[in-house]
């Protein structure tokens, strides 16, 4: 086709001899102008905004630097996981942000799969009454706002629950009030780091029997029951050591104090409510995925077990989770982004996150709202970017190699 | 076992079988159909199963009862102030959302000029017929209205030739949730499908550009867009240049439609077999030719369900212009909760407006259900 064009640009040629003309009609050359035309137009666009942006600044009095990064933050952040206090600069608060977000988001991923591979896997039982009620579960709780749930949760968490005196006693040693979640707080004695060792170790030793009982399995078919082993070796291995060590591990048990809870670790309601409305949230999409994902693995292939006399959790084990997986991870991967992204929302009710530090209080006090809204935005591309390249990854090793 | 009586002799083997053919007649299973049965496999088929069951019954009746109640035996209709509504009944107190419905639907729009609204509103049903009706009437010439409905509306509710004109900020409740999503269906649609076919392009530059803007689109949350369309976008215009805050969230509300949308459309253009693209080559059309007749009108079509859910979402999306001070309907509900009046009823507020949005977003969905169903023409 190219050389077509070629030939009908040269018999033109004859008659008009304009080279722009003739470089036009030649596809090759089309496609190096209209890159050129788009890079000249990028570039003329860029420098028009910026050159805005900085008439703008200029007009302002401001500048555009990272400077204000090292000042104190001089405001109070409600949820800290490293040591914070007014005096600590913006950075430090953007850090502390940074933390509480990724804390809700860890949580509540783990909560949302859970829920969510349960809720789908009950919508797909053959039992009515229970897929009925998940099904309305679930369809109502994803079409409605997830802003919402959260205002709604929070609202009940602060204005419906009792006050602390009155707090809810949640099995003697954990208190629901309005001033949030309150459990006991572990105490770490001396011993106790050989303890955590042993878990490590046992998840090596996990790693290193799987990989084993597959060969064997995979040699002589000899199949071990590797989930009861390995659970057994998970939990067996770091309870021995914690008991030979002399269980170096006490609790401090809240009590209710006469206005007050005293002692233990209190989950504030801002946490709570985003935890519990994004896992919500969130759950119910993994619910569908998780359906569509076991109803795509092809009847056949369940027949086709059976008929080489699999058993039946060998069936799932084997052949249909693996295939099932296969169509859910990619979706489920965006999910856990999404809701990550969401966890944004803190800041409708003030859950101290990445946005309400730094792109909240940081940007009102300091007025470098470029700055600011670039580092939100760099952070959340940076975390998106690096999961959705594991995910990849992930997908190409379990995609399927077709012959 | 109760063996019938049988014509046949009785041919008993030695290992105490049956010849073939001459096992005698056993009574029917009692009873493999009708509701018993039907309860029997289904619900109390195992010990899982009627555990299942047990905690599902045991669930429905201690949550819908009392909700029921909550909402419509033991609530208030009518009264004043959040006294008037405890002295009539202990439930919901809904006279709260009826004495500011008109604030929940038009928010500080002035109320001589709300008839303009209610024209909108009925020319937008009026443009969304021909869309989700295949057997309107002269359908091409309506189509070419509902095209042009988007800046009808906006001279109607904004004003200007004639009309007096309505500052933004005025905007508020529903109408604001239906002006950001209608405008950001309406304008990520063509921005999706070019960014879509743009990631497909051969050209590097181009193609780089475009997955560089949906990976970016994507990868940021969208109230991070509405701060920048708040704090940061007005730097980016010549001084002195007046942007209005809300045309600024629409911008951004359609770029951020348009990156999601460009996902879908991929899709569908990925699901087109090669055999399509290959034979619109060989007919000699050009490349936006061939897009325009063969291409893009089978990818559309399997992406409408995508489409649908994109724009539910950005629908859902839309109340988190609250963040940065625009009163949605959920705004508008928030922030009447300060009235010392009607103090205490968040949950009322709270409820109505899920229950609004569940009833847009669930029938959306059922459309879109409806069309995937209609549109399923594979061969």
């Amino acid at each position: 086709m190219a050389t077509a064009e070629r030939q009908v640009g040269e018999k033109r040629d004859n008659s008009e001899p304009n080279i722009l003309l003739k470089l036009w009609r030649n596809k090759d050359t089309r496609s190096v102008i209209l890159q050129i035309l788009t890079i000249a137009l990028l570039f003329a666009f860029l420098a028009y905004i910026i050159n805005n942006a900085v008439l703008n600044l200029a007009a302002l009095g401001k500048t555009f630097s990272f400077d204000f990064l090292g000042m104190p933050a001089s405001y109070d952040i409600n949820q800290r996981l490293i040591e914070y206090t007014s005096q600590s600069t913006h950075f430090r608060a953007m850090l502390v942000g940074l933390l509480n977000t990724g804390l809700v988001a860890f949580f509540g991923v783990i909560t949302a799969t859970i829920l969510g591979f349960l809720f789908g896997i009950i919508r797909l039982s053959n039992n009515w009454v229970a897929s009925r009620m998940v099904y309305c579960l679930i369809e109502i709780i994803r079409n409605v706002p997830v802003l919402l749930h959260i205002l709604l949760i929070h609202g009940i968490i602060v204005h419906v629950l009792p006050s602390p005196k009155k707090a809810l006693d949640l099995g003697d040693s954990i208190f629901l009030s309005n001033r949030g979640l309150t459990i006991p707080d572990p105490v770490f004695g001396d011993g106790f780091s050989y303890t955590v060792i042993a878990f490590f170790i046992a998840i090596g030793v996990i790693i290193y029997f799987r990989n084993w009982a597959k060969k064997v399995r995979e040699a002589t078919g000899k199949i071990y029951p590797v989930f009861l082993i390995s659970t057994g070796i998970l939990i067996g291995l770091p309870l021995l050591v914690f008991l030979v060590t002399g269980a170096p591990l006490s609790w401090v048990v809240p009590e209710l104090g006469r206005f007050n809870l005293k002692g233990g670790v209190t989950m504030i309601p801002e946490f709570l409510a985003l935890w519990l409305a994004l896992s919500l949230y969130t759950s119910a999409f993994i619910a569908e995925i998780v359906r569509a994902g076991i109803l795509a693995v092809n009847k056949g292939q369940w027949e086709a077990s059976q008929a080489v006399g699999i058993k039946r959790n060998r069936i799932l084990q084997l052949v249909v989770i693996p295939q099932a997986l296969r169509v859910i991870i990619p979706p489920l991967t965006s999910q856990y982004l999404n809701l990550t992204k969401n966890s944004s929302l803190a800041i409708a009710i003030g859950y101290m996150d990445v946005v309400a530090t730094i792109g909240g209080i940081s940007m009102m006090q300091t007025g470098k709202e470029m700055e600011s809204m670039i580092l939100v935005m760099a952070v959340y591309l940076s975390i998106s970017l690096s999961i959705s390249s594991i995910m990849n990854w992930y997908n190409k090793r379990i995609k399927l190699v077709e012959r | 076992m109760v063996l019938s009586e049988t014509e046949k002799p009785l041919i008993v083997t030695a290992d105490g079988g049956f010849l073939p053919g001459t096992h005698p007649d056993l009574p029917p299973p009692l009873s493999v159909h009708g509701p018993i049965h039907w309860v029997k496999v289904n619900l109390f088929g195992s010990i899982t199963n009627t555990v299942l069951t047990l905690l599902a019954v045991y669930l429905i009746f201690s949550i819908v009862p009392p909700l029921v109640e909550w909402m419509f035996i033991d609530a208030a209709f009518e009264g004043e102030s959040r006294k008037d509504c405890r002295a009539v009944a202990g439930g919901a107190c809904w006279a709260f959302i009826g004495n500011r419905l008109s604030l929940f639907i038009y928010g500080f729009y002035p109320e001589a000029e709300r008839w303009r609204v209610d024209l909108s509103f009925v020319l937008m049903i009026l443009a969304l017929v021909p869309l989700l009706y295949e057997g309107t009437p002269q359908r091409g010439k309506a189509l070419i209205y509902s095209c042009l409905f988007p800046f009808i509306a906006a001279f109607f509710l904004v004003g200007g030739i004639g009309l007096e004109r309505v500052p933004t900020d005025q905007f508020g409740g529903l109408m604001l949730n239906v002006i950001i999503g209608v405008t950001g269906i309406a304008f990520s649609l063509p921005i999706g499908i070019v960014l879509a076919l743009g990631r497909q392009s051969h050209l590097p530059i181009v193609r780089i550009l475009c997955i560089s803007f949906i990976e970016f689109i994507r990868g940021v949350p969208l109230i991070t867009l509405f701060f920048v369309a708040a704090v940061m976008l007005s730097y980016f215009v010549p001084p002195g240049t007046n942007f209005d805050l809300l045309v600024r969230i629409l911008i951004m509300g359609t770029l951020f439609a348009s990156g999601y949308m460009a996902e879908v459309i991929r899709g569908g253009l990925q699901a087109i077999p090669k055999g399509q693209y290959e034979a619109a080559d060989a007919m000699g059309l050009t490349y936006w030719k061939s897009m325009r007749k063969v291409i893009l009108p089978q990818a559309l079509k399997i992406s409408i369900p995508g489409i649908v859910n994109t724009f539910i979402g950005l629908y859902k999306d839309t109340t988190l212009v609250i963040v940065i001070g625009r009163l949605d309907i959920l705004g508008i509900g928030n922030a009447s909760l300060a009235d010392s009046k009607w103090q205490g009823l968040s949950t009322e507020v709270y409820v109505f407006v899920a229950i609004f949005f569940f009833i847009s977003c669930f029938s959306m969905s059922r459309y879109s259900l409806y069309l995937e169903k209609k549109l399923h023409t594979g061969h």
